[in-house]
C-alpha cells in the first residue's frame, strides 16, 4: 500500500469530456508526466486565476495506459465551491494544471473482508478499488446510494461488472439505505473484527456510519474514508464572518470558504489540508447567529455540538433547519447567518 | 558495439565531446547512452514486484523493531501479538520520522518523536492531543511472508504480492536436511553476487585452498532455462577430492580415501535466489546416474536482496543430508563456508570499485558467464514488465 503525499505539480490536456449521468461529467485528462494512479488516488487541480490558487480535489476513477490517461469525474454540485461550475466549463483540447496521483485512500492489502459504501458522487473514489477487488479475488460488497437513478453515476458499469456484489439503495425508488442494519450485517460476520470499511459520500451518510461503527466496537482504523470537506448538513449559503479583533466582516458566497475569503481580504491565516482533516486552520467561535455546519473530520462529536471552534476550510455558517424560529430571536431579522471568531 | 571517437557518441568523461579512450584504451568499449538497455548493465537495477528475504526470521521480534533497507525503500519489521511479522515504510506520515527506533504496543507501533501510533496495515490508531485521527494519515504497509526460516517482503505493487511465487528453498526448514548460515552485507550490486554464484570456475582462483581444482575450468558444464529459472550442471569424474569436500566425506565415511565424482548443479530463480546442489560421491558408484548414496552431499542456499543500488543483503545457509544431529558437524560447516564466502566479499568490493573507478569501460562476456547471463536477461525481462531500465545508473554514470 503506498500512500505517497508528495504533492508535483504539471499542465494536463483535457482528453475527453461526457455526460455519464444527470449533471455528472467525465473528463478525461492527459498528464505531461504519466504515472499509474493506484485505487483510491486523487488528483489536485488548480482553479485560480494567475494570483490565486484555488485548488480542488478529484478522485480518479480510472487510470489507463500507465496514467497516461485519467479519468475524473465531477458533479455540478448546487453545494459547490465553485470547483464544479469551472470543471464543467472544459472542453476537449483544454490545459489546466494539476498534481500526479495523490494517494490518502489506499485500499490495503489483506483484509479478510471488503464493504465500500458510495453516496452519490463519492462512487468515483471507490470504482478502481471494486476492480482491484475483484481482480485479486478478494471477499467484497459495494454499497451504492443515491437520490435517483438518473444521478447515480456508474452504478450500471458498477452492476455490470461485480454483479451481485452491488448493491442499489435508490431514494426514489423507496430503497433507501438502512445504515444500522448495514453495520450490524458487519458486525455480525464471522470475519468483523478484520473487515474494512471504505466509504465516500455526503457527511450525514459518513456520520450515521461512523456512529453505528463506534457503536457496535467494530475496530477504529478498520473505518476508511476520504471526504475532501465538501459536503455538509445544509446546502452552501452565502453568511458572514465577523473578525472582531481587527474590525471586519467579510461576506463569504456559497461558492467559496471562509479560508478563501479571509485569504483574499489580506488576512493571515494559517493552513495545510484545506479539507477539515489537520485541523490547522482551526480557530475559536465567539459567536454564533444562526448555526454552523461544520463539515470537517478534525473535530469529535461532542466538539461539533459544543461548536467553541471550527475548522476555517470547510466549516460555514447557515441559518439552519429552524430557520423561522432563528430569524425571529437573530439581531439582524433576514441578513444572512454570521459566524463571530477569534483569529490565532 | 564498436570503438569509436565519433562526436555523438558520449562517456563520463567527456559529456558532449568525443570519447576520451583511457590509456591503451583500444580494448575499452565506448559507453553509449543511447544504446538500448543492455543484460551487460554494470549497475543492474532490481524488479520491484518480487519477494526479497528481509531478514532471518528470528532477527524480526515483537520487542523492538528492525531497520532494514529492501530494494532502495527503508523498512520497519516487527511482530504483533499474534507474532505475525509486518513491514511497514520506516519513515512517519507526520514528519518522517523513522518508526524503527520507535515501541511496539501490542498490535501498534508507536513513533519515536509525537506519539501516532500505526496498526499492522500501516494506517494511523492514534494522534495526541486531539479527539479525533486525521484519515489519510498512514504509512506505506508491505505484503510479508514467513518461509524458509525467512520474513520476505514485497515492495512492488501489492496487488501482485502472490505467496505462491516465493523462491522455493526448502532445504531450509525440511526434516531431510540440516545446517545454518548468516548474512552478508556486501558491498557491491546484487547482480554482481549473482554472477558470481551462476558461474564456480571462480573456485579455482578464488578458493584455491578449500574447494577450488583445476579440473573445475576443464570440465564442461550445462545451461537450461525458463522464464523464471535457470539451471547450470557441471559434473567432474574420476577426481581428488578437495580439502573441503574430503573432510566431509571422511565425516560419513570415516577413513574414506580415493577418487570422486563431483558435482554443482545451480539452481536460479528470480529475482535473487540461488541453491546449489554441490556434493562428492566415491567415483564410479552411480552419482551421475542419481545412486548418491555412496557420497555427501549439501545445498548452499543463497538469496540475495538487493539493499541500495551499490550494496546488498547476502543471506546464505549451508545445508546437508547425513549426521543430521550433529552439532559440531554444523558448526564447522558455518565456519568453513564463512571463510570461502569471506574470500567472494572481498573480491566483489574489489570488482564494484574498480567499476565505479571506470566509468568508461563495459562488461565483456566469456563462454562461463553464459548462466549469469540468462539470469540477467530473465531480470532484464522483468524490468521491461515494470516500465523501468536495466541499468540503475543513469547514463553518463558509469551504466
Ligand atoms: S486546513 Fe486542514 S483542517 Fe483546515
Amino acid at each position: 500500500m503506498a500512500a505517497l503525499t508528495q504533492t508535483r505539480w504539471q499542465r494536463g490536456r483535457v482528453a475527453e469530456v461526457e455526460e455519464v449521468a444527470e449533471g455528472v461529467r467525465r473528463i478525461v485528462l492527459e498528464p505531461e508526466h504519466p504515472v499509474p494512479a493506484a485505487p483510491g488516488t486523487h488528483v489536485d487541480v488548480d482553479l485560480g486565476t494567475e494570483h490565486r490558487t484555488r485548488t480542488r480535489s478529484y478522485s480518479v476513477v480510472r487510470s489507463e495506459d500507465g496514467g497516461a490517461r485519467l479519468t475524473l469525474s465531477v458533479q455540478l454540485a448546487r453545494q459547490s465551491r465553485g470547483g464544479s461550475r469551472h470543471m464543467h466549463t472544459l472542453r476537449a483540447g483544454d490545459e489546466i494544471a494539476m498534481t500526479e496521483p495523490v494517494q490518502s485512500f489506499p485500499l490495503s492489502v489483506g483484509a479478510s473482508r471488503y464493504v465500500l459504501v458510495a453516496g452519490g458522487i463519492g462512487v468515483t473514489a471507490l470504482v478502481a478499488m471494486a476492480s482491484a477487488l475483484r481482480r485479486r479475488g478478494a471477499d467484497y460488497q459495494v454499497v451504492l446510494v443515491g437520490r435517483s437513478r438518473r444521478v447515480m453515476a456508474y452504478a450500471e458499469d458498477l452492476v455490470a461488472e461485480h454483479g451481485d456484489r452491488v448493491r442499489l439503495h435508490v431514494d426514489d425508488e423507496g430503497t433507501p439505505l438502512d445504515v444500522a442494519a448495514l453495520v450490524a450485517e458487519v458486525a455480525e460476520h464471522a470475519g468483523a473484527r478484520h473487515t474494512e470499511l471504505y466509504m465516500c459520500g455526503p457527511i450525514g451518510l459518513m456520520d450515521a456510519i461512523r456512529g453505528a461503527w463506534t457503536g457496535h466496537l467494530l475496530p477504529e482504523p478498520n473505518l476508511r474514508f476520504e471526504t475532501f470537506g465538501s459536503s455538509g448538513t445544509f446546502a452552501a449559503e452565502e453568511f458572514v464572518v465577523r473578525i472582531p479583533q481587527f474590525g471586519r466582516e467579510i461576506a463569504v458566497g456559497p461558492e467559496t470558504t471562509m479560508l478563501d475569503a479571509l485569504e483574499d481580504a489580506g488576512l493571515d491565516v494559517m493552513s495545510d489540508c484545506r479539507k477539515g482533516e489537520c485541523g490547522l486552520c482551526l480557530v475559536k467561535v465567539l459567536d454564533v447567529d444562526g448555526q454552523v455546519d461544520h463539515r470537517d473530520v478534525f473535530l469529535s462529536r461532542d466538539q461539533k455540538e459544543r461548536s467553541a471552534h471550527l475548522c476555517l476550510c470547510v466549516s460555514r455558517a447557515v441559518a439552519g433547519a429552524d430557520a423561522n424560529a432563528k430569524a425571529r430571536t437573530r439581531s439582524n431579522g433576514n441578513a444572512p447567518a454570521a459566524v463571530t471568531v477569534l483569529l490565532p | 558495439m564498436t570503438l569509436t571517437t565519433d562526436a555523438t557518441t558520449t562517456d563520463t568523461a567527456a559529456p558532449s565531446g568525443p570519447v576520451r579512450l583511457p590509456a591503451g584504451g583500444t580494448l575499452a568499449r565506448p559507453v553509449d547512452p543511447s544504446a538500448p538497455a543492455s543484460a551487460a548493465a554494470k549497475i543492474f537495477n532490481h524488479p520491484r514486484n518480487a519477494w526479497y528475504v528481509a531478514a532471518w526470521d528470528h532477527e524480526v521480534t515483537g520487542k523492538s523493531p528492525l531497520a532494514r533497507t529492501i530494494a532502495g525503500t527503508p523498512i520497519a519489521l516487527w511482530r504483533n501479538s499474534e507474532g505475525r511479522p509486518v513491514a511497514l515504510a520506516d519513515t512517519c506520515w507526520h514528519r518522517l520520522a523513522p518508526l524503527s527506533q520507535g515501541k511496539i504496543l501490542g498490535d501498534e507501533i508507536q513513533c519515536p518523536y509525537h506519539g501516532l501510533r500505526y496498526n499492522a496495515t500501516g494506517r494511523c490508531s492514534g494522534m495526541p492531543a486531539q479527539e479525533t485521527i486525521n484519515p489519510s494519515a498512514m504509512v506505506p504497509s508491505f505484503p510479508v511472508v514467513e518461509r524458509y526460516r525467512y520474513v520476505w517482503v514485497w515492495v512492488g505493487d501489492p496487488d501482485l504480492a502472490d505467496p505462491d511465487t516465493v523462491p522455493d528453498m526448502h532445504q531450509m526448514d525440511s526434516p531431510e536436511w540440516a545446517g545454518d548460515g548468516e548474512t552478508i552485507h556486501a558491498d557491491c550490486n546484487y547482480q554482481l553476487i549473482l554472477d558470481n554464484l551462476m558461474d564456480l570456475t571462480h573456485e579455482e582462483f578464488v578458493h584455491s585452498s578449500s574447494i577450488g581444482q583445476e579440473e573445475l575450468s576443464e570440465s564442461e558444464f550445462e545451461v537450461t532455462h525458463d522464464d523464471t529459472r535457470v539451471t547450470v550442471s557441471r559434473w567432474m569424474h574420476n577426481i581428488d577430492a578437495p580439502p573441503f569436500w574430503l573432510k566431509n566425506m571422511r565425516d560419513k565415511f570415516p577413513g574414506f580415501e580415493g577418487k570422486v565424482d563431483r558435482w554443482q548443479i545451480i539452481h536460479f530463480e528470480a529475482p535473487g535466489t540461488i541453491c546449489i546442489d554441490v556434493g562428492v560421491a566415491k567415483a564410479g558408484t552411480g552419482a551421475p546416474e542419481g545412486d548418491r548414496s555412496q557420497g555427501v552431499n549439501g545445498f548452499v542456499m543463497n538469496t540475495i536482496t538487493p539493499e541500495t543500488d551499490r550494496t546488498s543483503h547476502y543471506f546464505w545457509a549451508f545445508m546437508r543430508n547425513y549426521c543430521l544431529d550433529s552439532q559440531t558437524i554444523t558448526t564447522q560447516l558455518r565456519n568453513g563456508v564463512h571463510g570461502v564466502f569471506g574470500e567472494d566479499e572481498d573480491m566483489l568490493r574489489a570488482q564494484q570499485r574498480a567499476i565505479d573507478a571506470n566509468p568508461g569501460h563495459e562488461f565483456y562476456s566469456l563462454n562461463i558467464d553464459a548462466g549469469g547471463m540468462w539470469v540477467r536477461k530473465i531480470l532484464d525481462r522483468m524490468l521491461q514488465a515494470e516500465g523501468r531500465p536495466s541499468s540503475a545508473a543513469p547514463a553518463g554514470q558509469g551504466a
